[in-house]
């Protein structure tokens, strides 16, 4: 048996408050395509980083060729012949495929540009990946398909051994995906050591040799050879895991439907949608990253414009240009990106607090001491842990950054909370306070939709689930009818689903 | 602040431009001859009212995270507007009406484009400064327009418990302007917008009904300050002012005022204002030739963007916030 060309030995990594990896252990060998499998949060992507060299593992180490290697760099791992197919790519879009392709080691003649050298060396290297692509057309031009051949070109000029791919199917058309496992194939016959990672139970079949499951960034199983291996398997072995008590689900009465749309559609969205929920009611969106939950939000918000169907708010119809009428309305949206589109980093945690009532009242000047006790009530309600109401919100982490976010709509007396990832990157401790708040908020009368990524948070917290999937409703499930593998099954994007899909 | 190896620019930033002025004025009250005298201190205040006019404006418009390089043309315009309207008409209300218009019609052409079109506004107001020049040329067919209604003249001459028009005109800015930012909805919504304008959006601030008006307001501050300037020199000039946005930019940024939006403080501006005064007073002062002056004053801008740098350098906030916990999931 070939010796593995790619380890990870025992490779731990811990964020503030958060395990991502611990203990993760396997390898891959020449000619082999082991797959890499897990749920959002897995930790794979730092699995990946870990190799891409962009992060340092904490205990561990990942071995190339017999030898335990730290890369200090992503230029470190390059040099090693790692390759990495990122999800998003890494390409200068006005730039022509040949100059993308031999970026930073430009063929050069008497310190010029050696222009014909450049095109040859091109032509080459798209002729041994079998696709037919003008070297000189700009990269803009290219489909997202031909755009990942010209990353695998790239691994190719360098000589990388060890190849990985991150999602690197899911923008791809079904024409596209069977060029790139024909070329991954190939790959292989060459003896390189190959990474897949996907959620698409189906390639994964299809394609590759070994697989391995992570969960909760701990390695879980390991299947040598895909003999054996079926989809239930499978997604127990991904998903099988109790719900710990953080999440202590209080039941409560549901009144009466507060909002509700119908026919929806715009952007993010691939199929007209309906939706609709109750007083009190916490209704969770459970879905993989880009099955449109963000997407939605924002367009019930009134942050993106619908292009069909419309909106009934407390019985009545409604319409929603911007997302300051949606405010006046009740309605509140805590952001899946909390940095970019939640808080103002440099300003202090009560003007962050504030910012929302104050455009609410239509006062033009401001009665800051009121202000102030309403800020001040609120942080101490919402128990965000600062210096001062006054310290920069940027300098807190992110669990108290969230509870500021949520105590502006607590200011703002909203009345349904939009909330798209509230526990993203937040530990455990001030996950649960969250969870607490937002059941008081459910008791109070108030309407919360949960968008969430972590399973078993959607299980735990949410009266009923709205799974999305390729930006529309797979089903809806409530609380009693809920499981694992029924939650997976309605997420994955299934063969059936993809023959019939969008692309 | 909390640097590892504060460096000595970087200990004098942190110190505030308020230090920075004293610093100045101690080094030049003993440098320059006569730098401390009432009577140069008066000269030095009045030669500065010009830049004070529209600097707490120009703070609005950093604080919201563009700029706006169409002032010094505006100022022009408006001038050049004032003196033809009041030589035809021989009425102080149509002439002051009508500067205060075209201030007002340029910063509400920028403001649209801005953010109507979503529009960088350095281009933008590159281009509006091009423009505007142009108009102020042609409304006044290339020649000062001399004023011949004498009683205007006093706005620029006359004074009121010892203190010249231009400097209460300044003074009664800088005092609006910061109850504005202050004490105003509006203000602290300029603020959230230059601070993260998406957060804004979604925490339901008006962001471009905002953002239209501070422009509006700033085309009328350099609008007013293209009246006063007429009645001090009695005439409408097509070519003054120019470089005179460079000078309100640089006085913002020395006060303080972030380029990176969301910061700023009136105070820092009176002082960014005083210290651009104090180093063109004492050229003056030193009989240094007109040339230099240029170079010092693309000195001071170039140094105050330095320290606006250093401001942001990381280290200045205590902590950083923990990015890559949002990297661990994913």
């Amino acid at each position: 048996m070939d010796q593995a060309l790619l380890s990870y030995a025992g490779v731990g990594k811990t964020f503030p408050g958060v395990i991502a990896l611990a203990d993760v252990s396997f390898s891959v060998r020449p000619g082999e395509i082991r797959a890499l499998m897990g749920e959002n949060g897995a930790g794979k992507s730092t699995l990946l980083k870990i190799l891409a060299g962009e992060y340092r593992p904490d205990s561990g180490a990942v071995i190339i060729d017999g030898q335990a290697r730290t890369f200090a760099s992503p230029r470190d791992s390059a040099a090693a012949g790692v390759a990495i197919i990122h999800q998003e790519l890494h390409l200068v879009p006005d730039l022509s495929v040949a100059e993308n392709l031999l970026l930073g080691d430009f063929p050069r003649r008497g310190g010029f540009l050696d222009h014909k050298a450049l095109r040859a060396r091109a032509v080459e290297i798209l002729a041994r990946l079998g696709e037919d692509i003008d070297p000189n057309s700009p990269v803009r031009a290219l489909s997202i398909g031909k755009r990942q051949m010209i990353e695998i070109g790239k691994a190719l000029l360098r000589d990388a051994r060890i190849i990985a791919f991150d999602e690197p199917t899911s923008s791809l058309s079904a024409r596209e995906t069977q060029t790139l496992m024909r070329i991954i194939r190939d790959l292989r016959a060459e003896g390189r050591a190959i990474l897949y990672v996907s959620h698409r139970m189906e390639e994964v079949f299809a394609l590759c040799d070994s697989l391995t499951v992570l969960r909760d960034g701990r390695h879980v199983v390991d299947y040598p050879a895909m003999d054996g291996v079926d989809q239930a398997r499978l997604i127990t072995a991904m998903a099988g895991r109790t719900i710990a008590d953080i999440y202590d689900y209080r039941a409560r009465p549901l009144g009466d439907e507060v909002l509700a749309a119908e026919g929806l559609l715009g952007p993010g969205l691939s199929r007209p949608l309906d939706v609709s929920v109750r007083r009190g009611e916490i209704l969770g969106f459970f879905g993989l990253i880009g099955a449109g939950r963000s997407e939605l939000f924002k367009l019930l918000y009134g942050a993106t414009a619908p292009t069909a169907g419309h909106l009934r708010l407390r019985g009545g119809p409604v319409v929603f240009d911007t997302p300051r009428q949606a405010i006046a309305a009740g309605l509140a949206l805590c952001p899946e990106d909390r940095k970019g589109e939640g808080i103002f980093p440099l300003a202090a945690v009560r003007e962050n607090i504030v910012v929302a009532p104050r455009n609410l009242d239509g006062h033009p000047f401001l009665d800051m001491a009121a202000e102030a006790r309403r800020a001040d009530e609120l942080i101490a309600l919402m128990r965000v842990k600062t210096p001062t109401a006054a310290t920069a919100i940027g300098t807190l982490s992110g669990g108290n950054q969230q509870k500021a976010v949520i105590a502006r709509w607590l200011a703002a007396d909203s009345d349904i909370l939009l909330m798209d990832e509230p526990t993203r990157g937040i530990d455990v401790g001030a996950r649960s306070e969250i969870y607490d708040h937002i059941y008081r908020l459910a008791e109070a009368g108030k309407t919360i939709l949960f968008a969430s990524s972590d399973m078993p948070e959607v299980m735990g917290v949410a009266d009923r689930i709205v799974v999305m999937r390729e930006g529309a409703i797979a089903g809806i499930v409530g609380r009693d009818e809920v499981t694992p593998d029924l939650l997976l099954r309605l997420a994955l994007p299934d063969a059936a689903q993809d023959a019939a899909g969008a692309d | 602040m909390s640097q590892p190896r504060p460096s000595i620019l970087s200990r004098f930033s942190a110190a505030g431009p308020l230090a920075m002025l004293a610093v100045l004025f101690g080094l030049l009250s003993i440098f320059v001859p006569d730098f401390l005298g009432v009577r140069n201190m008066r000269g030095l205040i009045l030669s500065v009212t010009l830049v004070a006019t529209i600097a707490p404006t120009m703070m609005l418009v950093l604080a919201l995270r563009e700029v706006d390089l169409s002032v010094g043309s505006t100022t022009a315009l408006a001038g050049v507007l004032c003196a033809v309207v009041m030589s035809s008409t021989g009425s102080v209300a149509a002439g002051v009406l009508a500067g205060l218009a075209a201030g007002a019609v340029v910063g509400l052409v920028n403001g649209f484009v801005v953010s109507r079109f979503q529009v960088n506004s350095l281009i933008v107001t590159l281009a509006t400064m091009e423009i505007v020049r142009g108009l102020a040329f042609l409304a006044s067919g290339g020649e000062a327009v001399s004023i011949p209604v004498e009683r205007f003249y006093a706005l620029g001459s006359g004074s009121f418990l010892g203190v010249n028009y231009p400097i209460w005109v300044a003074i009664i800015g800088f005092v609006v302007f910061a109850v504005v930012l202050n004490r105003t909805v509006f203000g602290r919504n300029v603020l959230a917008i230059g601070g993260n304008a998406e957060a804004a959006r979604l925490a339901g601030v008006p962001v471009n009904r905002i953002r239209i008006a501070v422009f509006v307001l700033q085309g009328l501050a350099a609008g007013l300050a293209g009246i006063v300037l007429a009645a001090r020199i009695t005439s409408g000039q097509p070519n003054t002012s120019q470089g005179l946005e460079l000078a309100v930019i640089s006085a913002c940024v020395l006060g303080g005022v972030s380029l990176s939006g969301g910061v700023a403080t009136v105070t820092g501006v009176v002082v960014g204002v005083l210290i651009m005064g104090a180093a063109q007073n004492a050229l003056n002062l030193l009989d240094v030739p007109t040339f230099y002056q240029f170079v010092v004053r693309g000195g001071i801008l170039l140094a105050a963007v330095l320290f606006d740098r250093l401001r942001q350098s990381p280290g200045f906030l205590r902590r950083r916030a923990p990015m890559s916990v949002t990297g661990a999931k994913a």
